[in-house]
């Protein structure tokens, strides 16, 4: 006996939906058997998680406020890995954004009107994220330096910049042993469903931006260039479509909204620069979201949302079970590994010959 | 000022032992063609292993075998994601990292924390070396661990560029099409490279919490993993090249928090290896750099057999 792999032809969208859905639930029986192992009742946590992060309204806007970030990253992460770029450094560029941010808000314009100050924030934070992935981007583009290195790099040197800022020139008061910047004008904040942390304006950005790529990488030329890129660099060519133009444009569009979601972490929720709590690593869940989401701008806001839930589930678990967060990296790990595993009988239809 | 060097030096040397490791690994795996970016997962989990076994067995031989075993499982889980089922190895190695990170510190804050490790590594000095002035003991004064990581770097070199196995590495991770031409089999030399990188990741991960910091810390591998992935590059795939980035990668951590008085923020020299391997990225992998450096064509690129 032994197995085939036969490619497809074509992929349908009810396949592609069956196969993510049982890739995420054989991931989710797999970490309920991490759960047994180390002695927690799997069908406990698993309550525990799901009623916590969407039983109540609090639970709810908690699991809105993870997801704003995320929906924010992994929206520009669909269009970046579309055209094959594989931007891993939406962590970085979220950081750039909420250092350009807290930049405008506490040294340029401290004192103007929330009219200016928050669009200029919104402005500079894309400016500044856009910026950050563009370096690999020209690099790449310029010279093939290969941008999954570059990218991953540059998140280690805007976090040690982050820290280095919190800890040297801005540094404001320390709480607890950690470093933050002074807070900033209360002018500057952003305005937030009564009653909840969920600031709006950047939730509002999130979602224009996933219904604008959605439509702008569907039935638009770039949106074509883009999948012609992905697809091929030399059918590129030969279509006469300008590589370094489309790359040049996935990047800002990607690291520009990774930027953005920097800025709602800092307006938004943290008020100040820090940096152990500004990101707790969005940038790099963002990509599960993006996968998930088959790089569809809409179908990674459901799964953005999913994340966020899970997210959440992660801090109910700290607190009802005295996990550790990092218990949420396990879930992770482990969806990822099911969902990419899983994307084998997408593409190949797998016989078994006898 | 002779012992402030020879400190700076120690402490240099011990942290490049796990980037060496780790990064000798990380070499084999990426000129077979396969990228791993899961080594700062790995490394953790090594961590575990080796703390969790040594207190278990009252032995550190034990623990450090059962890291290295469990690096190689990890090695192997990403080799099956990259190889057999043809997932994206750059999502793969990241998810592999967030498993490991995920588990380890799940485990060890549980069970670990503040549990000090019962045993020590010897140091072992080589006969009259280590009696050389300055030198002797900072060279020749050391953990059995450290003298492996050396003796790998050399033994590894030869093996990928003077012999024949070495051929065939460098073939698959250039050519993978040619390779198999000639009867290679592509994926079981993938599956080797990759399990032996995930073997001396984990090897490197047991150094951290059984030599450098005998206790088992959640987030003790701090980024160190990542370092190996740039170090790497930064060497140029060279098992030789990485004695001495280690050294440099590990003098700079070494230095972060030295340099504080005299006005050097430690963070910016954080900054530096990942800086350094972007101009060395930058600059070594092209035109006639790149031919004499032999940069692995296909790294990344899965080969499936009659697809092209």
């Amino acid at each position: 006996m032994r197995i085939k792999l036969e490619k497809r032809e074509n992929i349908t969208r009810t396949l592609s939906i069956t196969v993510t859905l049982f890739s995420v639930l054989a991931a989710m029986t797999f970490i309920g058997l991490i759960f047994q192992v180390i002695g927690i009742n799997p069908v406990l946590a698993y309550i525990m998680i799901f009623y916590g992060s969407l039983g109540d309204i609090y639970g709810l806007s908690e699991t809105i406020v993870k997801t704003i970030p995320i929906l924010l990253c992994s929206t520009g992460l669909a269009v970046a890995f579309r055209a094959a770029m594989f931007n891993i450094g939406a962590e970085g560029q979220l950081l750039m954004g909420a250092i350009a941010s807290t930049y405008i808000a506490l040294y340029v314009i401290p004192n103007s009107q929330s009219i200016i100050i928050i669009p200029l924030m919104f402005i500079m934070g894309f400016t500044a994220g856009a910026l950050w992935a563009l370096i690999p981007a020209i690099l790449k583009t310029k010279l093939s330096v290969n941008e999954v290195i570059t990218t991953l790099m540059m998140n280690y040197i805007a976090e040690q910049l982050t820290m280095y800022l919190t800890t040297g020139p801005w540094r404001g008061v320390e709480l607890w042993g950690f470093p933050y910047t002074e807070n900033i004008p209360a002018q500057a904040y952003l305005p937030c469903i009564s009653g909840t942390r969920i600031h709006y304006p950047t939730l509002i950005i999130g979602l224009c931006a996933a219904a604008l790529i959605y439509v702008f990488t569907s039935r638009s030329k770039i949106g074509y260039e883009i999948r012609v890129v992905g697809g091929s660099r030399e059918a590129a060519r030969y279509a006469g479509i300008s590589y370094v133009r489309v790359a040049l444009i996935t990047m800002t569009i990607s690291g520009g909204l990774a930027g953005v979601a920097g800025v709602g972490e800092v307006a938004g929720i943290h008020h100040r620069l820090s940096p152990f709590k500004i990101s707790s690593g969005y940038g790099y869940t963002a990509i599960i979201a993006a996968w998930l989401g088959k790089l569809n701008p809409i179908v990674a806001l459901v799964a953005s949302f999913f994340i966020g839930t899970l997210l959440v589930g992660g801090d109910i678990l700290q607190v009802k079970l005295n996990l550790p967060y990092a218990t949420v990296n396990i879930f992770n790990g482990v969806i990822l590994l099911f969902i990419i595993g899983g994307e084998l009988l997408l593409r190949y239809r797998v016989k078994v010959i006898m | 000022m002779i012992g402030d060097v020879e400190s700076l030096l120690n402490a240099a040397l011990r942290v490049s032992t796990p980037l060496l490791f780790a990064t000798l690994g990380e070499i084999y795996t990426e000129k077979s063609g396969v990228i791993n970016l899961g080594l700062e997962g790995i490394m953790a989990m090594g961590a575990l292993t080796a703390f969790s076994i040594t207190l278990l067995t009252g032995n550190i031989i034990f623990g450090v075998i059962a890291a290295t075993i469990i690096g190689g499982i990890m090695g192997f889980i990403h080799a099956f994601m990259s190889i057999a089922l043809r997932a994206n190895q750059i999502v793969s190695g990241l998810a592999i990292t967030m498993l490991g990170l995920g588990i380890s510190e799940l485990i060890g804050r549980i069970h670990y924390t503040g549990v000090p490790l019962p045993q020590r590594l010897p140091i072992i000095p080589i006969p009259y070396l280590s009696n050389i002035l300055i030198f002797g003991p900072l060279l020749f004064n050391h953990d059995p661990l450290t003298y492996l990581s050396l003796i790998l770097a050399f033994a590894m070199w030869f093996i990928l560029f003077k012999t024949k196995a070495g051929i065939i590495i460098r073939a698959v991770g250039e050519n993978p099409f040619a390779a198999d031409t000639i009867g290679i089999n592509v994926y079981i030399v993938r599956y080797l490279c990759t399990v032996i990188g995930g073997m001396l990741t984990g090897l490197g991960g047991a150094y951290l919490s059984v030599v450098y910091r005998p206790a088992f810390q959640p987030g003790m591998t701090a980024g160190l993993g990542w370092i190996a992935v740039a170090l790497t590059i930064f060497a140029l795939w060279s098992p030789l090249r990485a004695i001495f980035g280690a050294a440099l990668f590990g003098g700079l951590r070494a230095l972060e928090f030295r340099l504080q008085p005299l006005g050097i923020p430690p963070n910016i020299v954080a900054t530096l290896p990942y800086l350094f391997t972007i101009i060395v990225l930058t600059i070594g992998t092209r035109g006639i750099v790149r031919r004499i450096v032999e940069a692995p064509s296909s790294l990344g690129v899965p080969y499936v057999r009659g697809e092209k």
